[in-house]
């Protein structure tokens, strides 16, 4: 039972947490509920989706499917969330200036909301069609701890649900005027993880190359695989025994969106005092 | 934008030279997934050479084949195999693992 829960929950985590941050970075918006209920419920059909054709997938490819379908949807999401900051960082100012001036929701207007909506199915997608062989495999196994493995799952789930809310909860009592200042670099953070992981994806496909096998090994001082270093690999990509690549595609994330923001990311008409540094 | 082109296309000709693409395998090592349990628990192979990994699911369920000591994750559907090119260990004890059945999915590669 304990057994079951825990992979409901790891498989969880990642799509709660990325909901919870979502969550708050589309405060004051109209329609966010439905675009973010629309990602999640898109990532559990392409879930079903994946785990029926799990099979031909693994073997597509000379057997880095797999591999390279996670690679894929990771940097999707990405790429959806890069879009999101450096948009973000032109108009969030008004958005926030809106709400605290009005109370009330603004509408979401050109805001691409589909960028987060589509993040949000993304994740859910990934870690969603292992959670559907999962538990496809204890439907189908005959062992009479079946209902036991069912209701580890349900708690596994329920934690992993309970700390998506507790991240949103949390970051809902940041002032309004420094919210999507707090959001805009979580989910710099989060992009930067998910290009390590895809990065991984892809040097165990042998499709790029390790760059050194493991650059330090901090499993001893924070097992990635405990309870902190799983939130904390969501959270800002933390690995305990990365590679070379993988660090690399960390930076170069954090760095070629960083840079986008600071690009392309000013109000329009605002006068580009803060420019002189940033050329 | 010209001060970045360069570190950039330093780093990407780095990535090229220092990489260590996957060595070609040598002799090849079974493991079998099999009621759950993983068959033989415990796999002798020889530090220092490279070799292929063939891990089978011979359950009719799905498993996900995981080493956190050697970097591998993979969902293999019941009654398939996969395939992986592990390279050369050094002399030690490598944990392998079914994610889905971690009270019974349990085994060891011995490097020595």
């Amino acid at each position: 039972m304990l057994g079951a829960a825990i992979i409901l929950f790891r498989e969880v985590l990642e799509a709660s947490l990325v909901i919870g941050i979502v969550m708050a970075a589309t405060r004051g918006l109209d329609g966010r509920g439905r675009w973010v209920l629309g990602g999640i419920g898109g990532g559990v059909l392409g879930a079903m989706v994946v785990a029926l054709f799990a099979g031909a997938i693994a073997s597509a490819v000379a057997g880095a499917g797999q591999e390279l379908f996670n690679a894929a949807v990771l940097f999707a999401a990405v790429a959806m969330l890069g879009w999101h900051n450096v948009w973000m960082t032109r108009h969030g100012r008004e958005i926030a200036g809106q709400v605290a001036a009005t109370g009330h929701a603004v509408k979401a207007g050109e805001r691409p909301l589909y960028a987060l909506a589509a993040v949000v199915g993304l994740a859910t997608l990934r870690e969603g069609s292992e959670v559907v062989l999962f538990l496809y495999g204890i439907a189908l196994g005959s062992s009479s701890t079946a209902p036991e493995l069912a209701m580890g799952a349900a708690l596994g789930l329920a934690g992993g649900a309970a700390l998506g809310f507790a991240i949103y909860w949390g970051l809902i009592h940041v002032p309004m005027r420094h919210l999507f200042t707090v959001t805009g670099w979580m989910l710099l953070l989060l992009a930067a993880g998910m290009a390590a992981q895809g990065a991984g994806y892809l040097v165990r496909a042998g499709i790029l190359p390790t760059l050194g096998k493991r650059i330090w090994d901090s499993a001893w001082l924070l097992p990635e695989d405990g309870v902190i270093g799983q939130i904390l690999h969501v959270l800002i990509g933390y690995d305990d025994r990365p590679n070379g690549m993988q660090f690399l595609a960390w930076l170069a994330t954090v760095a070629i969106i960083g840079l986008l923001m600071r690009r392309f990311g000013r109000a329009e008409g605002v006068p580009r005092v803060a420019a002189v540094s940033g050329e | 934008m010209r001060t970045f082109t360069i570190p950039v296309a330093i780093l990407f000709a780095a990535a090229l030279w220092a990489g260590t693409w996957p060595a070609a395998a040598g002799e090849s090592y079974l493991v079998v997934f099999t009621d759950n349990r993983l068959d033989p628990a415990e796999l002798h192979v020889p530090a220092g050479a490279p070799f292929e990994l063939v891990v089978r699911n011979a359950d009719a369920t799905p498993e996900e084949f995981e080493s956190h000591d050697l970097d591998l994750e993979k969902v293999i559907p019941g009654g398939t195999e996969a395939r992986f090119d592990i390279d050369a260990l050094e002399p030690g004890r490598y944990e392998i693992f079914g994610e889905f059945h971690p009270d019974t999915a349990q085994g060891v590669i011995v490097a020595d």
